[in-house]
């Protein structure tokens, strides 16, 4: 297929269309209402089916509905709105069900704004909506990237019985960069045997989250946990560059990572040994690929647009082997790679004090700066 | 012959029923409620094309009463539920059953935006002025001066307001096509919500809008009375707060023969 | 002559909640006191053979526990109603 000049969100949407869904249902959110509005005419075109709901709690409930039908499904919110989702989130993973989520990323907490942000990293990777279950995180970099792995999330989501959150800075949704879209795929003709879709000559099915006896919910749990097992084992996703020499490597996703890409660029250009880890599966994590870096990097440097939440992935998956340092900016502020290339040259130039929280540090240099 | 013979059967127990015992309280109306369903959808032979929608309520468990697809919603959220089904398969009977805290109180955006869009599902409402599942607490539904273990002193409607007309909020919503209550405390009153459960889900059927039934019901072991004394309660208390009627049926439905 | 009719009260649905026993115009239910259903509920009977087969009580019954059973009676002169402008 041709390369063409996409909008992030224009082609998320697209991308969903070419990989089959047959429903979304979303709200109106800065900085992700083109991929409601491209959805408001493409799906109709193709007799597929389109609803603006009331409220992103409506919004995820339908999604959840016909998640229950076996159909392709989706919805696309931003960071307020996915927290209203939450609960929708909780029932669709406690009923087992493969849903696709696309989050874009803005400023907060609260009404924040509309910049873009990795502030909710916690909410997307480690929480939730309440109870024990994951949600696979997939973190996009640039346009191509979004469409590639929201293609990518229909599929694991099926295979696994899973969520899966593709989660973009709110800069990817917004930005036009050239990108290849996938062929058109058909849409389903054969719906999985636990689809709710009408009696028809077999017994009734029943689709609930609602497990009374605790030793039943235990099972159901364990259930899930050995499908995240398998995701785990198998589903780890990542991009390396320059990390075979390195002896400094920086850690950064999304916007983060590629902003940093070009400041391990430059200081590779003044002959500073550093690579950069970009993970693409947040959740499952590469802890194992950080573990065996942190066998031959001096030290680490996280880079983030939040107030350091991979951080502390990092510095479990590092086990206090070596320093760990951060660089994060917040509320929606984009980061430049000189700030990036600075705080390379800082840990590769200097010593790095120990036994010292990183985030401390960081702050203390941050509030100077942006002083 | 016997009487017993087969040739003399004129009622037993729906198919569209499961051969399980309910969880409800001996003389909850829940139970005639879901009969009446389930004889539609005997009637009407739809059995194997419908999808039900649980809410969160004592009925939460329906979907083992009714031999039908079911899926369970979160508290209020079934109607938002019974859309994403209905869309995708619009050609099964999808319907939701759900409580006057499920509707009324959490559910309130759900339900209003589903009449508004004429979402062509069926809504049954149970309404029993209060909250059962969780023990007897004040519902949006609950009468002035009613007492309830969240309102001890009775409701005071200058803290609380009114009581919610479900059956009317919903009628003045042009997607609506019918919107009627009626009540279960009386055999007569029994046929009349057969009926209308009749009516709604035909509506369905022919693609009409949005049908809803509310039914007042009853609740006696959060009343506190007995299950004939809570019958009575409903002709006498809530019927002239709640009046029974049709307040919406399109012209076209109108001329339907049930 | 009246109409016949027979009911049966399943015992593993009824909850001897009495609904029943108030409504039946013959008067012709009653709790039973001295069995227990197997979820300890005093279950509904037919206590006498005057039921009509009214189905009165099928219908307020909240467990769907009642079967009804009616004769129909045989006339000699049944006449054919025919429905106007049909």
């Amino acid at each position: 297929m041709p390369r063409e000049l996409l909008k992030g969100n224009v082609a998320m949407a697209e991308a969903a269309v070419r990989a089959g869904v047959e429903a979304y249902f979303g709200y109106p959110i800065t900085p992700q209402t083109e991929l409601l509005e491209w959805m408001s005419h493409r799906l109709p075109e193709l007799g597929r089916v389109f609803l603006q709901a009331e409220s992103e709690v409506a919004a995820i409930n339908m999604v959840y509905g016909a998640a229950c039908t076996g159909v392709r499904v989706m919805s696309s919110s931003s960071s307020p709105g996915v927290s209203l989702m939450m609960e929708g989130i909780s029932y669709i993973a406690g009923t087992e069900l493969p849903v696709v989520l696309i989050d874009v990323v803005r400023g907060g907490p609260g009404l924040g704004n509309i910049a873009p942000s990795q502030g909710d990293y916690n909410q997307i990777v480690h929480g939730g909506g309440h109870g024990d279950y994951h949600s696979i995180v997939l973190a996009p970099s640039s346009v191509q990237e979004a469409i590639d792995l929201t293609v990518l999330a229909f599929d694991l989501a099926e295979k696994y019985q899973a969520i899966v959150v593709v989660m973009a800075d709110g800069n990817i949704g917004q930005m036009m960069e050239p990108a290849e879209l996938p062929p058109m795929l058909p849409i389903k003709s054969e719906y999985p045997e636990w689809a709710v879709r009408g009696a028809k000559g077999r017994d009734h099915r029943i689709l609930t989250s609602i497990y009374m006896n605790p030793e039943d919910e235990e099972k159901t749990n364990l259930r899930i946990l050995e499908r995240w097992n398998k995701i785990e084992e198998n589903e780890i996703r990542y991009r390396e560059y320059f990390l075979d020499d390195a002896e400094f490597v920086v850690i950064g996703y999304g916007t983060a990572g590629r902003v940093a890409f070009s400041a391990v660029r430059s200081a590779r250009a003044e002959g500073i040994p550093v690579g950069l880890l970009r993970p693409i599966t947040l959740n499952p994590y590469p802890f194992a690929k950080v573990a065996e870096l942190a066998n031959q990097a001096h030290a680490f440097l996280v880079v983030e647009m939040n107030t350091g939440q991979m951080l502390q992935d990092v510095q479990l998956a590092v086990a206090g082997k070596v320093p760990v340092e951060f660089y994060g900016r917040l509320g929606g502020v984009v980061p430049y790679p000189d700030e990036v290339l600075n705080e390379i040259r800082r840990i590769s130039h200097e010593p790095i004090a120990v036994g010292v929280d990183p985030r401390r540090n960081w702050m203390q240099r941050l509030k100077t700066e942006i002083s | 012959m016997a009487i017993t013979a087969p040739a003399n059967l004129v009622y037993s127990r729906p198919e569209s029923m499961t051969n399980i015992a309910t969880h409800y309280c001996p003389g909850c109306t829940h139970g005639i409620a879901h009969r009446l369903i389930a004889e539609v959808m005997d009637e009407m032979s739809i059995r194997e094309m419908t999808i039900g929608v649980a809410p969160v309520g004592c009925s939460v468990f329906a979907y083992n009463y009714f031999n039908c697809d079911f899926v369970e919603a979160a508290h209020g959220r079934a109607p938002a539920m019974a859309t994403g089904i209905k869309r995708v398969l619009p050609d099964r009977f999808v319907f939701t059953y759900q409580g006057d805290g499920d509707l009324a109180s959490i559910g309130m955006a759900e339900i209003m935006h589903v009449a508004a869009r004429g979402e062509n599902i069926t809504v049954i409402f149970i309404n029993n002025a209060i909250y059962g599942m969780t023990g007897g607490q004040m519902a949006p539904t609950t009468l002035p001066g009613q007492k309830t273990t969240s309102s001890p002193s009775g409701r005071d409607v200058e803290q609380t307001g009114y009581p919610i007309r479900m059956a009317e909020l919903i009628a003045n919503m042009e997607g609506t096509s019918y919107s009627v209550r009626r009540s279960l405390h009386d055999h007569k009153q029994i046929r009349k919500a057969k009926k209308a459960i009749r009516t709604a889900f035909e509506v369905q059927k022919l693609d009409l809008g949005f049908a809803l039934v509310e039914l007042l019901s009853t609740c006696p072991t959060n009343w506190g009375i007995s299950p004939q004394e809570s019958l009575q309660w409903v002709d006498e208390h809530m019927v002239p707060v709640f009046p029974l009627g049709d307040y919406k049926i399109a012209p076209i439905i109108g001329d339907l023969r049930v | 002559m009246p109409v016949k009719g027979w009911v049966e009260v399943d015992p593993f649905y009824c909850k001897g909640c009495d609904l029943c026993v108030n409504a039946c115009p013959q008067d012709v239910l009653a709790i039973d006191m001295d069995q227990l259903t197997s979820k300890g509920y005093h279950p509904a009977y037919l206590k006498e053979d005057a039921c009509t087969g009214c189905e009165i009580c099928a219908l307020v019954c909240p467990e769907a526990a009642i079967t009804v059973y009616r004769e129909v009676p045989i006339r000699s002169d049944r006449r054919k109603v025919v429905k106007a402008g049909n």
